[in-house]
């Protein structure tokens, strides 16, 4: 159908409910205890649960199961692997070939080899500890040294290059290089992941499930059951948090519980424990990057070529678009006119890694954010400045190394605001003050930029589709693609549409993501979920709309350009009805009440093979100032004041974006400072719970914590009501507090001097990176 | 002997036959289908699963928060249990009210828990400044939310009044009376009263699991390990309950939780209360006991070096009689101890600080709160006219169990404390002890920051600021 809908910022369209800071939709219920998640569903009669059997071996091949001492036990249902899926056991979530139980390979520790089913949670999780695995073990490839030096890679590596990187810096003034590691993240959602797979007539199945990408889900599971797509629903009303970890790996545990479902035709639940969640689904992907760049007297980067060994682990899942965005986030803010940046995507016997908010941006933009302070500090002169005269701008160009024109420029806006509110020059100065009379506990400053782009780098996944009806009371009832995983896509959603209806919010029924009512969406991830969704619900919305006010002109006998929806009303000059009763009349006249729209984010482009094109819609800027103090003989560190300014353009809702903002900070803070992945000599993950594994705590919330959105500057780009992202972009803002204790360990040495200070900075990577200056300082 | 277990759940009176080793998260989730309190770790520490658990003491009826994933149902017994939805009432309770209006809460899978802990501190009545209420939130993990818009929540509940727990009265309690023993669907619980019911418990069933707060033994039932068809809880112990104070010394007996060590120890050393607050969140505290973090002889424990730099003397109980000993000789190897089978901790001793005696104990991990220690350090010196007269020193973390090291000690007794000694003291800490590598440290970063903790005994003793959360 071709409807003609106006757009956002038609002049009908009076926000009175968009840009306004309201609250969660599941804030009541929430801390009563009452929001639902998956595991609190009422259970049906028969309901099976499920666990899985996972190796305790990082690679070697499988040469028998012996399920036998499980099945054993009183209420086991049974026990399947590869071997019993009716389908294709295959859940590659980009190419295929990516086993949902383990075949002959066993190819990371905490791979899923077989699922066990038992009447209660308790039988299945000791059952399957029951299971007996003949595995042939191999060595493992542990490092992403070790794989890169074997070449051996999941993918491709990829390239973005422009001019001549090589060239450049052979001929610059002054040539830095070094080598960063930076450490990998848990998702650490509160919420583990969970399936309840419930079998229909004829083969259908309803999984409700954990996850972020329910489109996915149901084709994975058709697959794996042999079943088409209109056989199987994915069902989810809420995730505890989900950070990009839902995003491709849901498919993995939807799937097996689906199996279980469709084995024995009873409903079936498969909730992991923490440590089998842990030790069984990937992270955000650990690096190293290895760099060289030529620079003028200035620190101005004149050549740059930075080569990224990307922790992949046993399979591709979404490795390939993390490196892309990686390699497009390389440059940040600046301008690098020759610029070659590889990535690797390191084959590891270790858990395969997925999305994390970020999605490989994090750590492009912590690289070079490394990278131009070892500049500062090898020329000795002001990180700020050296950043400053590296922005895109008219002084440099506005051309990204990936054929991407920077448009909408904010850097100077939100840098030097920032760096006002934060009282750069009177603390900078205090700080050496402090730092020249401490010899023990110094402390540390920085600022840094983040300029990051918006949308899917691969441009097919960014549409949307929205469901919306109005009721005969003029209620109404929204479905759309994104799922609600905390962040407030949902309430932020409805805004939209209440706003179309000029309704009251509460009128507006916020419903499950449903495959059946939506169907072919995209995950809900990079930051795109209000961009894409909330156009899509506003099409849909306005199209009704439309409808409803031709109804109404014709009832008022008036133009239709007079009709004004506003506060639950239609009105017409001094007359009007309520929204429900010209529902009734729109009904009675045998007019459309429901709509399904459609969004394709315009203007993007992307050409794989060349690394060239449009990839992003538009960019959200922010700037960070993070103050440290670090103790020197203990490495411990401790931020003790941060100030965050962020660009949203004309926010959709102020408070939910605020609290994106803050959470944001504070988890790339943890994956930069006290979140740290450890695995032993034989590839076994030692940190699979929070008693071993730390993100941040309430404490670790630095004392003074200044969050401002940048003032009401609306997006250049048309998007939903002229707004930005949110979701990723301020995680990025946490590379401040490690540039700081970066800076604060900088205190320690000479001038000229740059610390090598590995990521995340535990204390023990802190105090190594100071003593190995203390030690050159002596050489010295 | 009890069939059943009998506890207030949000006020109304329980009567509930099930095995006394369930947990009580298990319990709430698939008994009476209470789910707001959730399972986010399985071993106490995220704190999605927080309860509430009320106990009579002083006629007054006291709640605090515990985790509700690694206690067990028998632990309940006689208790008041308190859960998000008992929180709320008619309307909600002021802390729930003040989360939802300030957006605390994102995913809202965390949210419950913390409206416990929050809940837990209001009714406290005590401070509730930034530092109570991150102390309350130490053992609840939010991932989304940053906390600001939650701990801002809890300082507009903690001005007000009306944030009170709705439950049953004092006097309902003796409706509750804790039975001796519970006998439940082929599982066993006792409770003795005395110490003499407990060594003779003890005695006859020396391959019982002794229960004296479940903080450690907690995990390993919630991850179903172990043959839990037996148990012994200290819980009710009357001499294991004892709180004792003469002019030199201040006595515990072994079934003191950690929440009420602290009360006592905090004016007398407040570099031990500060230490107890960081090893465990209150919800850990509010279960785990002084005995039981010395019987688990965990290497790593908090407790044990700070104590034995104390110069703690613990007594050990069975049929035969008490023997007492140094705390330092009670360890003998990893997770290896004096205790025989039929003997349990009775009590412990802690000196009340000397003339001239400085005592200082320092915790290094990853996260401040809520950690387990890569290492934990404690000194204690007596100093006479700037000499030390004596000194004992004591490491976690740095061997297979809680070390004194002489040798550092011998370093300083008899001279002053200033670099010179402090040197020689730290190369004697890094001589004397060998450390593993894990995840929590490599041996050479244990080993540096050991013998480094002397150097920062000194600055600290020289009144310096020596730790970064003292900033």
């Amino acid at each position: 159908m071709n409807i003609d809908v106006p757009t956002p910022e038609a002049k009908t369209v009076q926000r009175s409910i968009v840009g306004h800071g309201i609250a969660h939709d599941s804030a009541a219920r929430h801390v009563a205890g009452e929001a639902v998640y998956i595991d609190d569903m009422p259970e049906l009669p028969g309901t099976l649960h499920a666990a899985f059997v996972l190796s305790p071996v990082a690679h070697g091949r499988l040469k028998g199961i012996d399920a036998s001492a499980a099945l054993a036990l009183p209420s086991v249902a049974g026990v399947w692997s590869a071997g019993d899926v009716p389908g294709v056991n295959d859940v590659g979530p980009v190419i295929p070939g990516e086993p949902l139980f383990a075949e002959e390979l066993i190819d990371h520790e905490g791979r899923v080899i077989a699922v066990v089913a038992a009447e209660d949670f308790e039988t299945a999780y000791r059952a399957a500890r029951l299971v007996k695995l003949d595995i042939e073990e191999l060595p493992p490839v542990l490092d992403v040294e070790e794989a890169h030096g074997a070449k051996s890679y999941v993918l491709p590596s990829q390239t973005v290059s422009e001019g001549d990187a090589a060239g450049a810096i052979a001929g610059a003034r002054h040539v830095f290089s070094g080598k960063l590691r930076m450490g990998g993240q848990d998702h650490f959602y509160l919420e583990t992941h969970i399936a309840y797979a419930i079998p229909g007539e004829g083969g259908d199945m309803l999984v409700h499930s954990s996850t972020q990408h329910p489109t996915e889900v149901q084709h994975h599971v058709a697959r794996l059951l042999g079943l088409h797509a209109n056989a199987v629903e994915c069902q989810v009303r809420r995730m505890g948090g989900g950070f990009g970890g839902k995003e491709s790996q849901a498919t993995i545990i939807a799937g097996a519980a689906a199996l279980v479902a469709a084995k024995t035709g009873r409903p079936c639940k498969l909730r992991l424990k923490r440590r089998d969640d842990m030790a069984g689904t990937g992270k955000r992907h650990d690096y190293v990057a290895m760099w060289k760049a030529g620079t003028d007297d200035q620190g101005r980067i004149l050549g740059l070529e930075v080569e990224y060994l990307a922790r992949a682990g046993n399979l591709p899942d979404l490795t390939g678009a993390v490196i892309t965005r990686t390699l497009t986030h390389t440059d940040n803010s600046y301008f690098i006119p020759n610029a070659r940046f590889v990535g690797h995507a390191c084959k590891t016997n270790t858990v395969s890694n997925t999305a994390f908010r970020g999605f490989g941006g994090p750590q492009g933009i912590l690289t070079i954010e490394a990278i131009v302070d070892a500049i500062a500090c090898q020329l000795g002169r002001d990180p700020n400045e050296v950043r400053r005269i590296n922005y895109y701008g008219d002084e440099t160009g506005d051309m990204t190394p990936y054929g991407q024109k920077v448009e909408d420029n904010r850097l100077i806006e939100v840098t030097d605001a920032v760096l006002a509110s934060a009282f750069w020059q009177e603390r900078r100065r205090e700080i050496d003050e402090h730092n020249a009379a401490s010899p023990v506990i110094r402390r540390g400053l920085a600022m840094m930029p983040v300029k990051f782009g918006i949308s899917f780098n691969l441009t097919s996944l960014n549409q949307a589709g929205a469901l919306v009806h109005v009721y005969l009371d003029g209620s109404i009832f929204l479905n759309h693609g994104g799922t609600e995983m905390g962040q407030g896509l949902f309430v932020k959603v409805a805004q939209v549409v209440a706003e179309v209806f000029q309704v009251d919010l509460d009128m507006v029924k916020i419903s499950s993501t449903a495959t059946g009512k939506v169907p072919n969406t995209s995950a809900t991830a990079a930051s795109t979920g209000s961009d894409l969704n909330g156009m899509a619900a506003f099409r849909a919305a306005s199209a009704i709309k439309a409808r409803m006010a031709q109804v109404a002109a014709e009832h008022f006998d008036v133009e239709e350009e007079q009709i004004v929806f506003r506060e639950g009303r239609v009105h017409a000059g001094n007359e009007s009805i309520s929204f429900g009763e010209l529902a009734k009349m729109a009904w009675a006249k045998r007019v459309q009440l429901s709509e399904a729209a459609h969004y394709a984010t315009p203007k993007i482009h992307w050409d794989g093979k060349t690394m060239k094109g449009r990839p992003f819609f538009y960019f959200t800027y922010g700037a960070a100032v993070a103050e440290v103090a670090v103790d020197t003989l203990t490495g411990e560190t401790r931020c003790l004041r941060a100030d965050i300014l962020q660009d949203v353009g004309s926010p959709l809702n102020p408070a939910i974006d605020l609290g994106q903002i803050e959470g944001a900070f504070v988890q790339g803070m943890g994956w930069l400072t006290c979140e740290e992945l450890w695995w032993d000599g034989k590839g076994r993950l030692r940190t699979v719970g929070p008693s071993t594994y730390k993100i941040p705590g309430s404490r670790d919330v630095p004392p003074q914590f200044n969050v401002r959105i940048l003032d009401d500057q609306p997006n250049r780009e048309e998007t939903i009501f002229r707004s930005k992202a949110i979701g990723e972009p301020p995680l990025m803002l946490g590379v401040s507090v490690w540039l700081a204790i970066r800076d604060a360990i900088a205190s320690i040495a000479g001038k000229g001097v740059s610390p090598e200070l590995d990521a995340p900075a535990t204390p023990e990577n802190v105090l190594r990176a100071i003593t190995k200056l203390k030690i050159s300082d002596h050489d010295a | 002997m009890a069939n059943s277990i009998r506890f207030f759940l949000n006020g109304q009176k329980q009567d509930v036959t099930v095995r006394p080793d369930t947990t009580v998260l298990e319990w709430l989730r698939l008994g009476p289908r209470l789910t707001g309190t959730k399972e986010g770790c399985a071993e106490g520490d995220c704190g999605a699963c927080s309860v509430l658990l009320g106990d009579v003491s002083n006629g007054e009826i006291r709640y605090h928060a515990a985790n509700s994933c690694i206690m067990t149902m028998g632990q309940i017994d006689g208790r008041a249990l308190v859960t998000v939805e008992g929180l709320k009432g008619e309307t909600l309770h002021p802390i729930q009210a003040a989360m939802a209006e300030n957006g605390s809460s994102q995913c809202g899978f965390c949210t419950p828990g913390i409206v416990i802990s929050l809940a837990g501190l209001a009714a406290s009545g005590g401070q509730a400044d930034d530092h109570a209420i991150h102390d309350a939130l130490a053992g609840n993990l939010c991932r989304c939310t940053g906390y600001r818009p939650i701990v801002e929540a809890a300082r507009k509940v903690m001005g007000e009044g009306g944030a009170s727990i709705p439950g049953p009265a004092v006097a309902a309690f003796a409706e509750v009376e804790p039975a001796q023993q519970i006998a439940a669907s082929g599982a066993m619980f006792h409770q003795p009263r005395t110490l003499d019911d407990l060594l003779q418990l003890r005695h006859e069933k020396p391959r019982a699991v002794l229960l004296a707060g479940g903080t450690d033994l907690g995990v390993a039932l919630a991850d179903f390990h172990g043959d839990w068809g037996e148990v012994i809880s200290t819980a009710h112990v009357r001499e294991l309950r004892d709180i004792g104070e003469t002019p030199t010394h201040l006595s515990f007996g072994a079934a003191v939780t950690w929440e009420e060590v602290l009360a006592h120890v905090a004016p007398l050393y407040p570099s031990f209360a500060t230490l107890i607050r960081r090893f465990g969140s209150t919800q850990i505290r509010s279960m785990g006991t002084i005995g039981g973090n010395i019987g688990t002889a965990s290497p790593i424990g908090d407790g044990p070096p700070a104590l034995i730099a104390l110069g703690v003397e613990i007594e050990l109980a069975s049929l035969d009689g008490t023997r007492a000993m140094p705390l330092e000789d009670f360890f003998l190897d990893y997770r290896k101890t004096e205790l025989k089978p039929d003997e349990v901790i009775a009590s412990l001793r802690i000196p009340k600080p000397a003339a001239g005696q400085d005592f200082r104990v320092y915790k290094i991990s990853k996260r401040y709160d809520q950690d387990i220690s890569t290492v934990c350090g404690a000194f204690s010196v007596v100093r006479e006219d700037g000499i030390v007269r004596s000194a004992r020193i004591a490491f976690g973390g740095m061997a297979a169990i809680p070390k004194r090291v002489r040798e550092a000690e011998a370093a300083l007794v008899g001279r002053p404390i200033n670099e010179e000694t402090t040197r020689a003291s730290a190369a004697a800490i890094r001589d004397a002890l060998s450390p593993l590598s894990d995840w929590r440290g490599s041996a050479e970063y244990r080993s540096q920051v050991a013998a480094n903790l002397a150097e920062r005994f000194r600055r600290d003793l020289a009144g310096e600021v020596v730790e970064v959360m003292a900033l």
